[in-house]
């Protein structure tokens, strides 16, 4: 990266991460956020997006929770890359999640980098950004922040709460944190625990970042450089995570990049290679290298059952919530197994739950996708719960 | 033991709650258009009670209890359209399998476990049945009566396995793989301990044979059997 795109985009992330292309509700000393780590984190802020109008009765409320790399703008031209929003395929008009309809709200997660506090933002005390003095952060702590959110905004109940990936973790501990407030609940492609194997990915990431000569302990962005070459290295091992075998044999199999041979070099030859460098440095210019540690790290640390003697139905005992689980046959990174955990727990715990596994090869990234039976189940799901609480 | 007389669908039928109707979100048909096998297993289920349906397929007979008879109601079903239909119907329906996922739920969740027109679909008839015993305090079995005098002459008179309205398929691409005759599941129940409650046999357009009559005469004239049985620890 040159020396002046390197200057954009480390302005860019710093003007996004401390006043946001976005709204914003900043909390002031008197109502910290309250975090696992036993930090009162006091100022904080949380930058959020909404589309479609709060009804009457305030009950047509669907809180959308984003991924370990999604953020706000799950429904409108992203601010830093231009692309359009990261979940179009399920939210706007006419869609399953109908703007026309509901009132969605999607907050960018604590310890992100897009205007919610975190390690890129700035410290009020110092004049610095917080790096790695910001506290750890956990699932819950991000739940813990909407929720406060959703208080700011006057709304006592969500009608739905919904999410992929880390997402549906956070839909999860939604449902765990605040029963009464979450009427349906959908979780897609996620687990009630990060797996061993999920926790060995996402330490060889933040080894590739730290490894990063520029990563300077955390303190890149005060010497004016950045972990660019780390940051990418993890994002091309954790994007093979999302896909799956047949898949990249479909779309890539062993065909090389504009080129009739190989050229005997550590270019990139085939083609899988070119698309994961691509996939790594466009990355790069989007995402905060530390912000990547903390919410990794936040889902290694996510194990609902531990709060509840190993039990996981004991956390959803008595649960008045309507849920709909999903997964995905060729989902590897949480397989079909983990989300029949889910049910299964949910089941011993008498609630409602409906749960479809669709089958795709596209891998984990499925539920980002075009994929409608997905969209067929969730629509269905939707309609049914909207008569029951009674939404026009 | 004696088979019940024929079950007063009407009066079931008046006994749905105003509740059930105002929580119902999409109405299953009329309760005459009903499917006849459907309003008899509706007849059998206390209202207001908790019900599993295995192998649900697209929720009808759910739908139909919440509606008619309050019933607080889930369903395991193989098949995703099924599941999909069931989940637009606002039912909790999850895709799965009886042979497997039975295993999964804790003892004495349900009042009624059902099971229609799958057991001779499954890989292990009588592990099935424990585990609806052992999940609900009452199972509903109804299957295809393989002692029905068609089956009986398709193969002992023209010596070719049966393909009837009512088992339309071919030996070769049928899932069903473990039929039995009225008689037989009536030794299994006695085998495993339940006690038969109530008994029907249906006849070819789902109506109950009318009389009360002899089991050799049902074995014969049924083409499906329906049984409501209950554990006999519980009352």
């Amino acid at each position: 990266m040159s020396e002046h795109a390197l200057r954009s985009v480390v302005s860019i992330h710093r003007s996004e991460a401390d006043d946001p292309t976005s709204p914003v509700q900043r909390f002031g000393p008197d109502e910290p956020l309250m975090l696992d780590a036993g930090v009162a984190l006091a100022p904080w802020q949380i930058a959020y997006q909404t589309y479609g109008t709060l009804n009457e009765d305030r009950s047509n409320a669907i809180l959308v929770c984003h991924a370990l790399t999604g953020d706000q703008h799950v429904a409108n031209r992203h601010p830093v890359t231009g692309k359009p929003g990261w979940w179009e395929t399920l939210i706007g008009p006419g869609r399953p999640i109908d703007t026309g309809r509901y009132f969605v709200i999607c907050a960018n997660v604590i310890g992100g980098c897009l205007g919610t506090t975190g390690p890129a933002s700035t410290r009020q005390d110092t004049g610095g950004p917080w790096a790695l003095d910001f506290p750890l952060v956990t699932i819950r702590d991000m739940v813990r922040a909407q929720a406060m959110l959703v208080d700011r905004l006057g709304i006592p109940n969500l009608f739905c709460v919904v999410g992929g990936s880390m997402g549906g973790m956070q839909v999860l501990q939604w449902a765990v944190s605040y029963p009464e407030r979450v009427f349906a609940a959908l979780p897609i492609a996620t687990g009630a625990r990060h797996s061993a194997q999920n926790i060995a990915f996402h330490e060889v990431g933040r080894q590739a970042i730290m490894a990063d000569p520029d990563w300077r302990r955390g303190r890149y962005l005060d010497e004016g450089v950045r972990p660019g070459k780390g940051l990418a290295v993890a994002r091309m091992g954790a994007h093979i995570t999302y896909l799956s075998e047949s898949a990249l044999h479909r779309k890539f199999g062993r065909s090389l990049q504009n080129r009739a041979a190989p050229t005997f070099s550590f270019d990139a030859d085939f083609q899988i290679e070119s698309y994961l460098r691509h996939q790594g440095s466009s990355f790069v210019e989007r995402f905060d290298p530390n912000s990547y540690l903390y919410v990794t790290r936040a889902m290694d640390y996510f194990d609902i059952a531990a709060d509840y003697d190993g039990q996981l139905a004991r956390a959803f005992r008595g649960s008045p919530t309507r849920f709909l689980v999903m997964s995905f046959t060729s989902d590897w990174l949480f397989p079909t197994r983990d989300s029949r955990a889910i049910v299964h727990a949910l089941n011993a715990g008498g609630a409602q739950v409906g749960f479809v596994e669709i089958e795709t090869d596209k891998g984990h990234d499925a539920f980002l996708l075009d994929e409608p039976e997905m969209f067929a189940a969730a629509r269905g799901f939707l309609d049914a719960a909207a008569v029951a609480r009674g939404i026009a | 033991m004696s088979p019940a007389r024929k079950t007063d669908v009407a009066r079931a039928a008046t006994l749905a709650g105003d509740r059930a109707r105002a929580q119902s979100v999409f109405s299953p048909p009329p309760l005459e258009d009903a499917r006849k096998d459907h309003l008899l297993v509706a007849g059998m289920v206390e209202p207001g009670s908790r019900v599993l349906d295995v192998g649900c397929g697209d929720g009808l007979l759910l739908a139909l209890l919440r509606e008619h008879r309050g019933v607080d109601g889930r369903g395991i079903e193989l098949s995703r359209e099924g599941v999909s239909h069931a989940l637009a119907r606002g039912l909790a329906v999850i895709q799965g399998d009886a042979d497997t996922d039975l295993a999964d739920y804790p003892d004495d969740s349900f009042d009624y476990v059902i099971l229609s027109q799958t057991i001779q679909a499954t890989r292990q008839p009588r592990v099935v049945l424990e585990h609806m015993l052992r999940i609900g305090r009452r199972a509903i079995v109804s299957f295809p009566n393989f002692g029905h005098w068609r089956v009986r002459w398709e193969i002992g008179v023209r010596g070719r396995m049966p393909v009837t309205d009512n088992l339309p398929q071919s030996w070769y691409d049928t899932p069903n793989i473990h039929f039995c005759t009225m008689r037989d599941f009536v030794q299994l129940c006695r085998e495993l301990g339940a006690t038969i409650e109530q008994a029907h046999a249906l006849d070819a357009w789902g109506r109950p044979v009318r009389f009360n009559l002899p089991w050799w005469f049902w074995n014969m004239f049924g083409q499906q059997g329906v049984f409501l049985l209950r554990r006999r620890d519980v009352g």
